[in-house]
């Protein structure tokens, strides 16, 4: 049985841990609701333009000619996988989560006999990829310098993603985030971002003739690469909101079993030192029988 | 008459009222919305949107980049990727 003073070294110990994973749980929580707002903010321009997006597939018949992006490079042997976690941990299966997604996805494509690359968001989950696929990280960005990652970010990465495209360094592309459910689900989500799915026409479309300027095979040759980036956009932002909703279930969770610890170290606590009183008492009195 | 005006970045909807008339710089040069005008689509070159609120009224401008212009039945919806001012 460990000792009285090891007992209330480890009862402190559990008890600064609680203090830390409760305070993480409150900065998550008040994050969340700020990733919430951004998400919520962030909604308009995104069904604004799939809409026009859609409108505009709608019109146009995908052939050779249609701009890459849309059309696709008419091979699909090498695969890229973008995997966007978060920079900091404390956020329970968070990342592990997307990245299980992400390898169960690549384990299939190379049993199909197909080539795959990482494109690796954050700094989390990093190392794992790296173990497994050393040779095969096309590349890392990095985003602990921003606080949150925001459009500036989502547009470099789209505009890196787009020039490897050209490139010819893949032929298509899968995105994996983790979507915002709730607070306590967050469901890692992948997504065919190149070639760009034909947005689904929208099918209420007023009858009246809509002018063009360009002409739509150039507006939507524009449009793409935006469309692109607010689809890069936009899975950052589940993904901001679901690491802060994962980081406070994570905390929650850690802060009542720190306090069940405390308990239970405390009740040990109080027998050992009971017994110790029992057993001064038993020799003391033992002592003055033999007396 | 009013023509209702929204413009609209990735982060946020930044502006949706009610105005005169907005010249918009689109690629294929500039064109003023007034209300009613017939439901139309162009890309935006990167410039200062005019935002007319009044008639007679000096313009305000707003600097876009990334723009793409929308004019429906609802107005006039500028989507811009990046927005000054």
């Amino acid at each position: 049985m460990a000792s009285l003073k090891e007992l209330k070294g480890r009862i402190n110990s559990v008890k600064s841990t609680q203090k830390i994973t409760k305070a993480k749980q409150m900065v998550a929580a008040a994050k969340l609701r700020k990733a919430q707002a951004a998400a919520e903010s962030a909604r308009p321009y995104a069904s604004r333009l799939a809409e026009v997006m859609g409108s505009l597939a709608s019109k146009i018949t995908v052939s050779d000619n249609s701009p890459k992006l849309l059309a696709g490079t008419g091979s699909d042997q090498i695969h890229l996988l973008v995997v966007a976690n978060s920079d900091k941990g404390l956020c329970g299966a968070f990342n592990a989560n997307i990245v299980k997604a992400a390898r169960v996805k690549a384990k299939e494509l190379e049993a199909q006999g197909k080539t795959v690359l990482f494109y690796l968001i954050g700094r989390k989950g990093r190392a794992v990829i790296k173990r497994e696929y050393p040779k095969q990280i096309a590349k890392m960005f990095d985003t602990t310098d921003v606080r949150d990652p925001g459009f500036n970010e989502a547009e470099k990465v789209a505009n890196e993603l787009v020039a490897m495209y050209e490139d010819g360094q893949f032929d298509i592309a899968h995105l994996f985030y983790s979507k915002f459910r709730s607070a306590l689900v967050q469901e890692p989500t992948s997504q065919q971002i190149i070639p760009v799915p034909a947005p689904k026409a929208a099918v209420a479309e007023s009858d009246a003739v809509v002018e063009y300027e360009p002409d739509e095979e150039d507006i939507l040759a524009a449009l793409l690469p935006r469309y692109l980036r607010t689809q890069i956009f936009g899975a950052l932002l589940e993904n901001a909101a679901s690491e802060q909703g994962a980081s406070m279930t994570a905390m929650d969770n850690a802060t009542r079993n720190a306090g069940d610890l405390i308990n239970k170290l405390t009740i040990q606590y109080n027998r050992s030192r009971q017994a110790a009183i029992t057993t001064e008492l038993v020799e003391i009195i033992a002592g003055a029988e033999a007396l | 008459m009013a023509l209702h005006f929204e413009l609209v970045t990735p982060a946020k909807l930044v502006r949706s009222e009610d105005v005169h008339m907005v010249v918009v710089p689109g690629t294929e040069g500039e064109f003023g919305v007034l209300q009613g005008h017939a439901p139309f689509m162009s890309t935006v070159a990167d410039g200062a949107l005019k935002v007319y609120r009044t008639e007679n009224g000096a313009p305000e401008e707003i600097i876009i980049t990334g723009g793409f212009a929308e004019v429906g039945d609802t107005g006039l919806t500028v989507l811009a990727e990046h927005v000054e001012g």
